[in-house]
């Protein structure tokens, strides 16, 4: 017989009036931990599109409403692609590249993705060379476009960090990391798409962006195969610094008035908010575990200390002291805290994992830290709100032993 | 050894003062075994806890070999109890969630006891009250003597010197009333003092002396005169 016997039996022989109050606190870790969870990786998702991709700008059809950066060629509206030029040909100072985009959905291996077309840089770079003017022919300081010769031969899977691509041949294409797991393509192997046939050169690593489901080809190719024409559904704007870029959005409106303008802080603004919005979730949740849950043990302590009066009235007749029944009530509490912090987070992160890139459209990893604070949270509210209860349990009267006094 | 010294303890009850015990002495020396009666409300389980340590008189004192035990700390009594007191209770007071040999295993896991010894002497102590075989099974599983029995055994654990029981046939058959008495009997030869609140008159004659309790006084044997009892 330990200390340890005595509340676990005990826990196990009324542990249905103990259910609702654990539920309580189990369910209410466990929906702090997967809403911290998911709004971790998603700040961080949107901390990569603020940074990685410089002060990005997008310019859409009118018609167009964004929701993901990543996603903002995937709709059926269209713009010329010479817009391309004329944006290429101004004195809009700022832009560091450029990267026009035309959608087509590709069935390969039964499975539908997206084919996405791309200019490759070195047809910008040829074309400003030609004319000798327009944004890649002068030095802003700040990331231009050298129109020289690249001094090192370029990796092509920087095209997932820097946007855009330096030579891409009409017949070779990139393909992303999920197209590459499913369809057991490697680097090296052909493919036929659309009806031609495409080398692929090289597997993006994953980006944990709908650009994973992606295969990208020249623009041009695309165009052709889709029939669409001299179309683009969107092109990226890769500003060279923030500071620039700041007075860029201004200049390809005056430019281009028939299209939308849109900078990257936009479309991630609504993932901010949501964001903003899961950290405030989190909080009231916080609040309302440890209201309702502290309610909830509190008062299923105080009618376990009533309940058990006798019981403990007998202990105390045989000689425990009230320093032990203290311990007796409060090790129950840390039990029952400890198993709804550790089960909090096992579930909480389970959710997150599985559902969190359903729903917020990031990968999700567990966090262990997590599993502290979920501990730490569950285990004081617990401890506190059963202090008191066994505080009246340990002065109990052990009078209450005899039936007649 | 157990004196209690002009006690008296008054209740407030419904804006009534109620006087359970009215300055009641008694001398009970080691080796004793008393047996208390009287009718309900007489006073006689307020007398039992008093002496036990649980309940705080209005007036007097009560002694434990000399030792005044209400001038200690309500944990200092809880100490004193453990070491020399058992109780056996008319309800058995057994912990519904433990089985045999773990109820009788609390008083040894409160005094400290390692985790082998408990089991040795639980055992040792359930076999000799006769249940050798009812280790396991939990109160509800037993009949209310082996109950009662079980209480007996967790009652010597820790090997008091004094015995206090309150009612302990009162909710058995006359055959289980029988051994139960004869087990204190028993005990009582061992050298331990027994006072035993009873309701059982042949349960009381068992005992080698009686005391009447009446309106929370001490009255003597049969005859219904009111005293106060010295016995040394």
């Amino acid at each position: 017989m330990k200390l340890r016997t005595l509340v676990r039996r005990e826990l196990f022989e009324r542990k249905s009036q103990m259910l609702t109050c654990f539920l309580a606190i189990l369910l209410g870790i466990t929906t702090v931990v997967a809403i911290k969870n998911v709004t971790h990786y998603s700040e961080k998702a949107v901390a990569r599109e603020m940074d990685s991709p410089g002060a990005n700008v997008l310019v859409l059809p009118k018609s167009v409403t964004l929701q993901d950066y990543y996603s903002a060629d995937m709709h059926d509206e269209v713009i010329p692609e010479e817009y391309v030029m004329r944006l290429t040909m101004s004195d809009i100072e700022g832009v560091d590249n450029l990267s026009p985009k035309l959608h087509v959905p590709v069935d390969v291996g039964g499975r539908n993705f997206a084919l996405t077309g791309i200019l490759p840089k070195s047809e910008f770079q040829a074309k400003a060379a030609w004319a000798g003017a327009g944004i890649f022919s002068r030095p802003i300081g700040c990331g231009a476009i050298d129109v020289g010769a690249e001094p090192e031969p370029e990796d092509k899977k920087t095209l997932v960090r820097k946007r855009v691509i330096k030579d891409l041949g009409s017949n070779e294409i990139l393909i992303g990391s999920d197209v590459a797991a499913l369809q057991g393509i490697a680097e090296g192997d052909s493919l036929t798409l659309l009806g031609e046939p495409f080398s692929v050169i090289a597997v993006l690593p994953e980006t944990g962006t709908v650009d994973d489901s992606r295969i990208f080809g020249h623009l041009h190719t695309v165009q052709r195969l889709s029939g669409k024409g001299e179309v683009v559904n969107c092109i990226e704007i890769v500003g060279c610094c923030k500071e620039i870029a700041a007075g860029l959005v201004d200049g390809v409106n005056k430019l281009l008035p028939d299209a939308k303008v849109v900078t990257v802080k936009q479309v991630v603004a609504t993932q901010q908010n949501v964001n903003h919005m899961m950290g405030r979730l989190s909080l009231i949740f916080l609040a309302i575990i440890v209201v309702v849950g502290g309610a909830g043990i509190a008062n299923y302590m105080y009618s376990n200390v009533f309940e058990r009066r006798r019981e403990i009235g007998t202990l105390m007749a045989l000689g425990a002291e009230s320093g032990l029944v203290l311990r007796l009530f409060l090790f129950k509490a840390l039990l029952v805290g400890l198993v709804g912090g550790i089960g909090g987070f096992a579930i909480g992160t389970t959710l997150a994992v599985t559902l969190g890139p359903r729903l917020a459209g990031v990968p999700v990893l567990p966090m262990p830290v997590l599993a502290l604070w979920a501990v730490g949270i569950s285990v004081g509210i617990t401890l506190v709100a059963s202090y008191f209860p066994a505080r009246r349990a340990a002065r109990l009267d052990p009078v209450a032993t005899f039936q007649e006094v | 050894m157990l004196r209690m010294e002009e006690v008296s303890k008054s209740y407030q009850h419904r804006g009534q003062v109620v006087k359970a015990l009215d300055g009641a002495t008694i001398d009970i020396p080691s080796g004793d075994f008393v047996s208390v009666v009287g009718p309900s409300g007489s006073g006689k389980s307020t007398l039992l806890l008093m002496l036990g340590g649980m309940l705080s008189p209005s007036a007097g004192r009560v002694l434990l070999e000399d030792q005044s035990i209400y001038d200690l700390s309500s944990d200092r009594r809880a100490r004193l109890r453990k070491e020399n007191i058992g109780f056996v209770f008319q309800t058995f007071n057994l912990v519904p969630y433990l089985t045999a040999l773990e109820n009788v295993q609390v008083p040894l896991f409160l005094a400290g006891v390692d985790d082998k010894s408990q089991d040795e002497k639980a055992t040792a102590l359930l076999e000799r009250v006769g249940l050798g075989d009812r280790l396991d099974h939990k109160p509800t599983e037993l009949s209310v003597g082996q109950q009662q029995r079980v209480a007996l055994a967790r009652m010597l654990a820790n090997d008091p010197a004094v015995i206090l029981a309150d009612e302990p046939t009162g909710n058995l058959d006359p055959e289980t009333a029988d051994q139960v008495i004869g087990f204190f009997e028993e005990f009582n030869e061992e050298g331990r003092t027994i006072v035993m609140v009873t309701h059982d008159p042949k349960a009381a004659e068992r005992a080698k002396r009686t005391l009447k309790l009446g309106d929370g006084k001490i009255l003597s044997e049969g005859n219904g005169q009111e005293r106060s009892l010295h016995v040394a």
